[in-house]
């Protein structure tokens, strides 16, 4: 039999810390190979998908996006048929991210990693990719356990985290600026934000504004009730959406009244829309 | 009102030796008398008198310290409770004895009855009273001592912040295997760094010359864990390295640059600390200004503007804040400026003296 050796990627921001858990593994899982090793969440999206490895190591705290954010993405464009590579999350010190792990029951590892409990880690991996027979069920409580991860406490990124509380207060009115204007945007009207690089776009049945405040800071002071989020960058008004159609890869797009674009849901939000 | 109980009945036992004294000092005086009467007496009138001031100080408003009435009360009721003991009590050993002490006693006896208690009763009421605020003032201090510890943990807790520490050992634990020579020079900076935070909360002033070099050891050890996405300048003029200032007041200012400056930066970027000197602009001041920037090339405040409020209120920026109002007053600033070339910059400027007064 001649299966191929199984192939890993790590995601990790300081460099020391990456060629340190390369040492580890090589002596830990001599047969795993180290496809790629990358510095930020956005590479590791990447080149995961790019090069379609069996194991991640990512690390929590990194820039452009953080170890969570670039695995709910992932899952996202991850290809349909492929098992879902096994994930395990590093992180330094993060009471609230092990917490979570915990109760997700997501595999960890504490930095600084030691050997003994990464030989318990690499036991785990090797018997989770023997047992590949039900790849769906897999990738479905990959994304159950992501959702859950996202949005516990604590492991948002640290601006995020430090935010007052008293921001949570619904919000009724957008406030974007054009020009030397500012117009006042009744939340009532607004069909959905989007967010799109360094703004987020903010869409009326008439008209669309620009506005500077991070979808992430924007979605606590609206209500969950009425402001689906659908996608990482996309937060829709549930009333709004008319109907919800499925594409040839199984994607899933939303049409809404007032709005002649359709949106797309990412599978992390996939199970909002079934059919009762 | 709630009264403590176990507090009262010793209050009780110990009136109750105090009025055994008495008595006993009384038989002493006066052997011929006899023990007997002057227990009778002595119990009577004391126990009444301690029963009406300690249970009628809860009528009155009193003081947190000593649970003692307040101003005029605080005599009135000692003295009502004496005048109340003896006559009361002298009534009640009268019918114990089956005497009558102001039909009988003579003129001598009646004096020294109301000189030992108004003697005994004003003794015991100080004693009590002293004894109730000398354990006030001490569970005052307890309380203090221990706000004053809470506070010093969380300064420490904040600098020694727990994930820049196991980062930081977890790259020790690399380096120790590859590179010892890199893995004690790095411990070392370590060592610097702990011991700095450590004996900063103890002194209240350094040379800037010092707080430059503590700025070395935190930056180069992130240096070390961020490879190539960090680098830094330290500059301080010769003219100014033995300006004292307060210990550690520029560390969370280049942790804020770090932290919400290059680590959200893919490509992370540069820091620059550095000091001048500049004429006060309040007329008539004397003193020039000390100026301290921390310039990064980081994702600056413009594209975060709303987490501004977030980053402005942080406990690192407030406490820096609050230090400088504490010691230099409305001289002492702290601002936040987006640079031009995007990062951000943070500048503290404050009065420049000899000595800073603590």
């Amino acid at each position: 039999m001649n299966t191929p050796l199984p192939r890993a990627l790590i995601a990790e921001d300081e460099p020391l810390l990456a060629a340190g858990l390369r040492q580890e593994l090589a002596l830990a899982w001599p047969a795993l190979q180290i496809a790629a090793t990358v510095g930020d969440g956005l590479s590791a999206v990447q080149q995961s998908l790019a090069l379609l490895p069996d194991v991640l190591f990512f690390d929590i705290r990194m820039p452009g996006l953080n170890g969570l954010e670039a695995a709910a993405e992932l899952a996202d464009a991850w290809p349909t048929g492929r098992p879902f590579p096994a994930l395990v999350f590093v992180t330094a010190y993060d009471q609230y991210a092990v917490q979570a792990f915990e109760t997700q029951a997501v595999d960890y590892l504490l930095k600084p990693v030691q050997a003994a409990r990464l030989q318990k880690t690499v036991q785990k991996l090797q018997l989770a990719l023997m047992n590949k027979a039900q790849p769906a069920i897999n990738f479905e409580s990959t994304l159950e356990q992501l959702r859950h991860l996202l949005t516990a406490p604590g492991i948002a990124p640290p601006q995020a985290a430090s935010l007052p509380a008293s921001s949570t207060a619904p919000l009724t009115f957008i406030q974007a600026s054009s020009g030397s204007q500012i117009h006042m945007v009744a939340v009532a009207d607004v069909l959905y934000f989007e967010a799109a690089d360094k703004y987020v776009r903010v869409l009326t049945a008439a008209r669309e504004f620009l506005i500077r405040t991070p979808l992430k800071e924007l979605a606590p002071q609206l209500d969950s009730q009425v402001f689906w989020q659908v996608h990482r960058s996309i937060l829709v008004r549930a009333a709004s959406i008319t109907t919800v159609g499925r594409d040839e890869a199984g994607k899933l797009h939303l049409e809404l009244a007032g709005r002649p674009e359709k949106l797309t849901v990412s599978r992390l939000y996939a199970h909002l829309f079934k059919a009762m | 009102m709630t009264i403590d109980w176990i507090d009262k009945l010793q209050r009780l036992l110990q009136t109750l030796a105090f009025c055994l004294a008495i008595s006993a000092i009384q038989y002493a005086f006066q052997p011929e008398k006899g023990y007997d009467i002057p227990v009778r007496y002595s119990l009577c009138i004391g126990m009444l008198t301690w029963a009406s001031i300690d249970f009628g100080r809860h009528l009155f408003p009193s003081s947190k310290g000593s649970g003692w009435p307040t101003g005029l009360a605080g005599f009135v009721l000692p003295l009502g409770g004496i005048v109340l003991g003896y006559l009361g009590g002298t009534l009640l050993a009268d019918g114990w004895t089956g005497g009558s002490s102001w039909a009988e006693g003579g003129r001598t006896q009646l004096r020294i009855s109301i000189g030992i208690t108004v003697l005994a009763g004003t003794a015991a009421s100080y004693y009590f009273y002293t004894d109730g605020k000398s354990a006030w003032l001490q569970a005052k201090m307890n309380e203090v001592r221990s706000q004053a510890t809470e506070a010093q943990l969380k300064l420490l807790e904040t600098q020694l912040e727990p994930h820049m520490l196991f980062n930081t050992l977890a790259n020790l634990r690399v380096l120790i295997g590859t590179d010892p020579v890199r893995a004690q020079h790095m411990l070392d900076r370590m060592i610097d760094y702990l011991r700095a935070t450590l004996s900063a909360s103890r002194s209240t002033q350094h040379p800037l010359v010092q707080e430059f070099d503590r700025l070395r050891d935190y930056l180069e050890l992130m240096a070390i864990r961020m490879g190539p996405r960090l680098a830094y300048t330290l500059d301080l003029p010769d003219t100014l390295r033995d300006v004292p200032v307060p210990p550690l007041l520029l560390q969370p200012l280049v942790e804020n640059a770090i932290r919400h400056g290059l680590e959200p930066q893919v490509e992370g970027g540069h820091i620059t600390v550095s000091a001048r000197t500049q004429n006060s602009t309040i007329p008539g001041a004397t003193t020039p200004l000390l100026v301290i920037e921390v310039n990064d090339t980081g994702v600056g405040l413009i594209n975060a503007p709303a987490t501004l409020p977030s980053i402005g209120q942080g406990f690192g920026l407030s406490q820096v804040r609050e230090r400088l109002a504490t010691l230099y007053g409305s001289e002492g600033t702290l601002n936040l400026i987006a640079g031009s070339a995007g990062g951000s910059s943070a500048r503290v400027t404050f009065p420049l003296k000899s000595s800073i007064d603590p």
